[in-house]
């Protein structure tokens, strides 16, 4: 990496003489461990990842000891699959319906509304979103696989009110998994925008209403602008987290029935490892990496002011 | 402040209480505003409570429901070495060794980051907070191929070394921004009696900042404790499989029949997490967890 290589070059010290040469590579070494463990584990499988999408690669058998280089072939069949574009909507239905929308508008409707009531209350219910945001995915998982079972909690309730649910996770997988990672990670957004309201001084919105100001005019006119570089990390990481969810689905539908609810990382990980093509599995997987790094880089970009 | 990730969290601030000249029909809103948050309350909690019932049901569904009797049989069943204890001495074995080898090196890598000015400062910065964002499940993949390549595949320490190296951009972010917060003049005071750097590293800068390292170390070990996809895909012999992976075979296996078990094994798996959030507000004094990625 960068540094390695400008840890290198120092004796640039030259220009300041006070510096003994190999001075500065020894105030270098530190990072080296670090450096080192990212280079090989981090920075090798993006690299990989390129590389490998470029290869034939099976999971078993001659193919996998030795794969060929094809070239673009997999980039090729990816764009003339009608798997992958599906994949690709599904993705988009996923990140904006549970991310954008569900965790943002419930988790910044959870922050003003705590904000609006009793201690009590307050804790309890926040105390219950953030459980559901930290216990391990997996566990996350079941019990929202047994909430939306064909027996489950759900289509009880709805048994008590003489209906009869549907088969959710057959039927509807996409919109189980949308509410199950709704519930999975709204406490995140919740915890964002609370910190955020608390920094908006109260005497401005005091003095918006004493000026007429209704409530949703506070809201939409002091209170997000002031906090919009909040809304907007929020909406990235929230963006990016979702992106990456694998266990919520795997557990819930294994991207199924068939491949309805299949997202891009589930489809990867199907073509790579249910029907063995680890090198367009790869592809797959290279074009989310980049997908998640553009949405990185202006993460980055808003974010600016933090390295500066 | 940014909200660079979540702040605060026992579980979220108290509001300033400025009595209000302005603000008319403030009783039925309040009204509303409760019956809407104990019906989301309810909504959120039901799912969790499915795990709790469960465990303790001797005859336990897939529907949450109160149990008839209650029982800790679901528990004693469980209570074998292969089903239960393994796996989870493999998770702790697997998220220590990931929690420890990670702030050692970002300690060591917040260090130069935080005190020299150096050229190549701002852009490494970036590209660790590129690395913070990567999705990392999208790269399982191609994870996976290299691993075959490094001959690393169901090897525990190079699973704790990918493990690792994913959670150091983050964890080498907030320490820097916990370095940052520790005077340079203490240290001054350090190089004056003659201590080098790394020294006054280990005695003067870690000791000041040890909730800060507590607060990454938790962390670290939490979400490596969490993680199901990377151990499912890199560890396959039962020996080396963490728990993520092992309640899910056993749900694979078992979980339409032993609900119940299935129920209590989760609890298990999950207690230790909680208790280490819980922790982390002890340590972080109300200020959240990752505060550290926020320049205090």
């Amino acid at each position: 990496m960068t540094s390695l290589v400008l840890g290198a070059r120092t004796p640039g010290g030259v220009r300041r003489p006070r510096r003994r040469p190999g001075r500065a590579a020894l105030r270098l070494l530190p990072l080296l461990p670090a450096v080192v463990l990212m280079a090989v584990f981090l920075a090798g499988p993006v690299l990989w990842s390129f590389y490998g999408s470029l290869t034939n690669q099976a999971l078993t058998g001659y193919r996998a000891a030795a794969p060929e280089f094809v070239g673009l072939d997999n980039y090729t069949a990816l764009f003339g699959d009608g798997q992958f574009w599906k994949a690709v909507v599904l993705t988009v239905v996923f990140v904006g319906a549970s991310a954008v929308v569900g965790q943002n508008v419930l988790g910044m409707a959870l922050a003003l509304m705590l904000r609006a009531t009793g201690r009590v209350l307050r804790s309890v219910v926040s105390a219950i979103v953030v459980v559901a945001w930290v216990l391990p995915e997996i566990v996350a998982a079941f019990a929202l696989y047994a909430f939306f079972a064909t027996d489950g909690t759900l289509n009880n309730v709805l048994g008590w009110f003489e209906l009869t649910g549907p088969t959710w996770l057959i039927t509807f997988p996409m919109l189980a998994v949308i509410l199950a990672n709704i519930w999975r990670g709204t406490a995140f957004s919740m915890m964002v925008y609370d910190a955020a309201l608390a920094e908006v001084p109260p005497e401005i919105t005091e003095a918006a209403s004493i000026d007429g100001a209704t409530g949703a005019q506070r809201f939409l006119r002091i209170t997000v602008p002031m906090i919009r570089r909040a809304i907007s990390t929020n909406l990235m990481l929230t963006t990016l987290q979702t992106l990456a969810v694998f266990t919520l689905i795997w557990v819930m539908t294994g991207g199924g029935p068939g491949t309805s609810s299949s997202t891009l990382p589930v489809l990867a990980y199907q073509e790579a490892f249910k029907f063995a093509q680890v090198g367009y599995g790869t592809a797959i997987a290279t074009v989310t990496l980049l997908v998640g790094a553009v949405f990185s880089i202006v993460y980055i970009r808003v974010l600016k002011p933090e390295v500066d | 402040m940014t909200a660079m990730t979540p702040t605060t969290t026992s579980v979220v601030t108290t509001p300033r209480r400025t009595p209000s000249v302005a603000s008319p029909r403030r009783r039925t809103g309040r009204a509303f505003v409760a019956v809407v948050l104990i019906g989301v309350g309810v909504a959120f909690l039901v799912p969790l409570a499915w795990i709790v019932l469960a465990a303790l049901d001797p005859a336990a569904t897939v529907s949450v429901k109160l149990p008839e009797s209650f029982t800790l049989d679901n528990f004693s069943q469980i209570m074998t070495w292969d089903q239960t204890f393994r796996p989870l001495w493999n998770s702790a074995v697997i998220s220590g060794g990931t929690a420890i080898l990670t702030v050692l090196a970002s300690v060591l890598a917040a260090y130069p980051l935080s005190r020299y000015q150096m050229r190549f400062r701002k852009p490494f910065l970036y590209a660790i907070l590129f690395g913070t964002c990567l999705p990392i499940t999208a790269m399982m993949v191609p994870v996976y191929a290299l691993f075959v390549n490094l001959g690393l595949l169901d090897n525990v320490p190079g699973t704790v070394f990918f493990l690792t190296a994913t959670s150091l951009p983050m964890a080498i972010w907030m320490t820097k921004n916990f370095m940052d917060s520790v005077p340079v003049s203490l240290e001054e005071a350090a190089w004056v009696d003659g201590a080098g750097s790394m020294t006054a590293l280990a005695r003067v800068v870690v000791p000041l900042m040890r909730p800060g390292i507590a607060v990454v170390f938790i962390f670290v070990f939490t979400q490596a404790w969490g993680n199901f996809f990377v151990p499912f895909v890199l560890l396959f012999s039962p020996g080396n499989q963490p728990a993520a992976v092992a309640i899910y075979n056993f749900f694979g296996t078992y979980g339409t029949i032993a609900y119940g078990r299935l129920a209590a094994f989760s609890l298990l798996y999950s207690v230790p997490v909680l208790v280490l959030y819980l922790l982390v507000q002890r340590f972080s004094g109300g200020s959240f967890a990752m505060s550290g990625a926020v320049k205090g």
